[in-house]
C-alpha cells in the first residue's frame, strides 16, 4: 500500500517536471521575440527541474541508498541563480535594442528589433576612434 | 519506465533549445538557449542517476549547474559592456 503511494507520488512529480521542462523548451521555439521567449525557460523550466529533483530525492530515499541532501542543494542553487541570470540576459538584450531612451520611465516596445551586428559596430566604432585620433 | 519517458521528454526540450541556439537571430537569444540547455542537462543527468540508481551524478550535476550560471553571467556581461574584466 505504502509502496504504491510512493510510486504514484514519484510518477506524478516526474510527469509534472518533464511537462514543465518541455513547455520551457517549446516556448523557446514557438514564441516570436526575445522578451516573450525569456519567460518560458526561466520560469517553467525552473519549476520543472525543481519537480524532477524532488522526485529524485523521493526515489533515492525510498528505493536507493538513503536521503542525499546534495540534491536539495542543487535545487536551492537552481532556484537562486535562475532569476539572476534571467535579469542579466534581459539587460543584455536591452543594451542591444535600437533607439533606447535615457528616460527609464519610458517602456520599451517588446517587439522592438534587437541588433545582431553588435561585433561589427564595436569594431567600426573602435576603428573610427583610432582614425579620428590620427587626424587630430 | 516513467523515468525513461521523462528522459525522452526532457531530451526533446534539449533539442528545442539546441535549435534556438543554432538559429537564434541575436546574441541574447543564443545566451538564453545555452542557459536553457544547461538547466535541461541538470534535469537529464538527475533522471539518468535515478535510472542507474547511483548517487555518483550529483556532484557532476552541481558542477554543471554552477558553471552554467557563471557562463551565463559572463556572456551577458560581455554583451552589455563588450568587456569581461573591468
Amino acid at each position: 500500500m505504502m509502496a504504491t503511494l510512493y510510486t504514484t507520488l514519484i510518477v506524478l512529480l516526474l510527469a509534472t517536471g518533464s511537462f514543465f521542462v518541455f513547455l520551457g523548451g517549446f516556448s523557446l521555439v514557438k514564441l516570436s521575440t526575445f522578451f516573450h521567449r525569456i519567460h518560458g525557460p526561466t520560469k517553467a523550466s525552473t519549476l520543472g527541474v525543481g519537480c524532477i529533483l524532488l522526485a529524485s530525492v523521493a526515489y533515492h530515499t525510498v528505493y536507493g541508498s538513503g536521503l542525499h541532501p546534495r540534491e536539495l542543494l542543487i535545487a536551492v542553487f537552481v532556484f537562486m541563480t535562475a532569476p539572476v541570470s534571467a535579469h542579466l540576459m534581459s539587460l543584455a538584450a536591452l543594451s542591444l535594442m535600437e533607439g533606447r531612451p535615457d528616460d527609464p520611465s519610458h517602456t520599451m516596445d517588446p517587439e522592438g528589433h534587437i541588433r545582431d551586428d553588435a561585433d561589427e559596430r564595436a569594431e567600426r566604432e573602435a576603428r573610427e576612434a583610432v582614425e579620428g585620433r590620427d587626424d587630430g | 519506465m516513467a523515468i525513461l519517458a521523462a528522459m525522452v521528454v526532457v531530451g526533446s526540450a534539449m533539442l528545442f533549445s539546441l535549435w534556438r541556439l543554432i538559429r537564434g537571430p541575436s546574441a541574447p537569444d543564443r545566451i538564453l538557449a545555452l542557459d536553457t540547455l544547461y538547466v535541461n542537462t541538470v534535469a537529464q543527468l538527475v533522471l539518468f542517476g535515478m535510472l542507474l540508481d547511483s548517487s555518483t551524478y550529483f556532484e557532476i550535476v552541481l558542477i554543471i549547474a554552477m558553471l552554467g550560471f557563471f557562463g551565463t553571467v559572463v556572456l551577458s556581461k560581455y554583451v552589455i559592456r563588450r568587456d569581461i574584466v573591468e
